[in-house]
């Protein structure tokens, strides 16, 4: 168990980059020009309620005593009222959060398994023609902006076979599956790209190593040397460029929550940005970085768990 | 070599717009509404009665624009942050080392677009928004190569030299350190053409009129069960431009002998 311990003390080491974010955060409002009081409430704000954010955030006194009011508010859970919404915008953030939690769960897992079976593709077919077929379709792929990938997909599936709805989110579970279908797929397909020019070097790799020659000598068919041995080995290295890639998956999502219009938290920024709704670009910003961060934090975990060799 | 032929034909192409698109890329025409691809029109005509072709030539030149100075930016910031940091070590390097940790905790569109969202939208926003965010990565190739040349005999041969610290920095470590940022600059490229693009895409850089593939994009889904041409082409543009940048990227970590 004692290879698990860090997971009690990484979080101490995220403390001087929450408090990096805390501060990015903090500054990048406090940027626009003008009285921010009336930045934050809007320009129909009432005197009373002005009054009332000067004293919660402490706008009249010195930069540094703002900045504690702010941190202090944020460990109330108050990251300040949306002018849009007229709400909390934590509160407004989790009634938001479930389509982007939805999407990016099921996007990883697509690309993963759309990842694995181009690498296995390629690599069992190393050198020949499916290897350089996917090694193009993979180089090619990462210059295809899904935004238009997006809707290229709308027009084959949802206008030309008419099988999936064309934007929207649903109600029942079955409409939700539905609506999740394009999106996640063209999500998984742009993420799979850089997954599987890594997944099938590793898989060439383990191929060649002593491991597979070993297995091949016991009289072990191809078939069993590649998923048994040769798969689980490459797959730890995909984990890691997965945690990379987060930051990359969750700035795809708002821009396909937007293409797909599913009310996420991605298109509560977008929208945001467009009333100029601060507290809310401000809000979102923050639990994005805290859900990047503690997503590596999983990420360690699982590779933890993946490989007994690793030890962090 | 095809990477660099693709690049070469797109540079060209942006360069002698004017010449070589057969119509005005913002002139309306309501006769020629939604028309589909034909030899008057090969990419068809879009909902204004715009040439869909001549927008997408006319696209270039900005999508080329915001693939380079959104790449020169963040490469000069990041280039100079990496060598000091690596060079001096220390404070200095410790304190930039956890600043670079702050921003890379942020998914990069979402701080991007939260800069967007202070500054207004357009590309200027655009290009202000890369390059505080986008040289962290440039920082940390260029510092790693430092940190590693420093202590190579002729980084020690300068020192005991006498030379300044800002000649062994510039003229000794810095021409040696860069080339992994140079290619690492085109696969870079292919980033910011795609992110920049979906920016304008979502309304929040280049504003219509002016023609630029990720807002073409946009100004075309509304007539997607109708007028696919509005959509496809600016959006395969973007395919083709990014593949000669990965291309040209993978021929010059070749010919730089710099492995990704």
């Amino acid at each position: 168990m004692h290879r698990y311990k860090f997971v009690l003390y990484r979080p101490i080491q995220f403390l001087p980059v929450l408090f990096g974010i805390s501060i990015v955060t903090f500054v990048l409002v406090r940027l626009i020009p003008g009285d921010p009081a009336r930045v934050l409430l809007g320009t129909r704000a009432t005197p009373t309620a002005i009054a009332n954010i000067r004293s919660q955030y402490g706008l009249d006194e010195p930069m540094w005593l703002q900045y504690f009011y702010f941190v202090k508010n944020l460990f109330h859970g108050e990251m300040g009222k949306s002018i849009l919404y007229k709400i909390d915008v934590l509160k407004l953030i989790l009634t938001r959060i479930e389509p982007t939690l939805v999407l990016v769960l099921t996007s990883v897992t697509l690309s993963v398994l759309i990842a694995v079976f181009m690498a296995a593709l390629a690599a069992r077919n190393h050198g020949r023609f499916a290897d350089h077929a996917v090694r193009v379709v993979s180089t090619a792929g990462i210059g295809f902006p899904p935004f238009w990938l997006g809707l290229m997909l709308i027009i084959l599936f949802s206008v030309n076979l008419d099988l999936l709805p064309v934007s929207g989110y649903g109600r029942t579970l079955g409409d939700k599956v539905a609506h999740l279908i394009l999106p996640s797929l063209t999500i998984a397909l742009s993420l799979s790209t850089v997954l599987t020019r890594s997944l099938r070097a590793a898989m060439v790799e383990g191929l060649r190593s002593d491991i597979a020659t070993a297995a091949r000598a016991r009289g072990m068919p191809e078939r069993v040397v590649f998923w048994r041995h040769v798969f689980p080995n490459s797959m730890v290295p995909t984990i890691n460029l997965l945690a990379i890639n987060i930051g990359w998956l969750i700035g795809g999502t708002v821009v396909i929550e937007s293409v797909f219009a599913i009310p996420g938290i991605g298109q509560l920024l977008v929208r945001a940005i467009f009333s100029r709704d601060y507290m809310v670009v401000q809000g979102v910003a923050m639990v994005l970085a805290c859900a990047t961060v503690l997503i590596n934090l999983i990420a360690d975990i699982v590779t933890v768990a993946a490989d007994p060799r690793v030890k962090l | 070599m095809i990477g660099a032929t693709i690049l070469l034909v797109f540079v060209l192409a942006a360069l002698l717009a004017p010449y070589i698109s057969p119509y005005d890329p913002v002139t309306q025409n309501t006769d020629l509404r939604l028309q589909g691809p034909s030899w008057a029109h090969l990419f068809g005509t879009d909902n204004f009665g715009r040439d869909v072709f001549s927008r997408v030539i006319w696209g270039l030149r900005v999508d080329l624009q915001i693939a380079i100075l959104g790449v020169v930016f963040p490469f000069i910031i990041g280039t100079l942050v990496g060598t000091v940091a690596g060079f001096f070590g220390g404070l200095v390097d410790a304190i930039l080392m956890r600043l670079i940790d702050v921003i890379l905790a942020f998914p990069f569109l979402v701080l991007v677009l939260s800069i967007i969202a202070i500054l207004g939208p357009g590309l200027t926003s655009f290009y202000i928004a890369m390059a505080l965010v986008g040289w962290v990565s440039y920082a940390r190739l260029i510092r790693a190569q430092v940190l590693v040349l420093k202590n190579s005999d002729y980084a020690v041969a300068a020192v005991s030299l006498g030379f300044s610290r800002a000649r062994i920095m510039f003229r000794h470590l810095l021409p040696n350190a860069v080339a992994g940022s140079v290619v690492f600059s085109m696969s870079d490229a292919v980033i910011v053409l795609l992110n920049g693009a979906a920016i304008s895409y979502l309304g929040l850089g280049v504003q219509p009129p002016i023609a630029e593939w990720g807002i073409m994009v946009a100004e075309g889904q509304p007539f997607i069960t109708t007028a696919w041409w509005i959509t496809l082409f600016p959006g395969l543009s973007i395919v083709v431009l990014a593949f000669g940048f990965s291309l040209f990227g993978d021929a010059l970590g070749d010919v730089l002998g710099v492995k990704e």
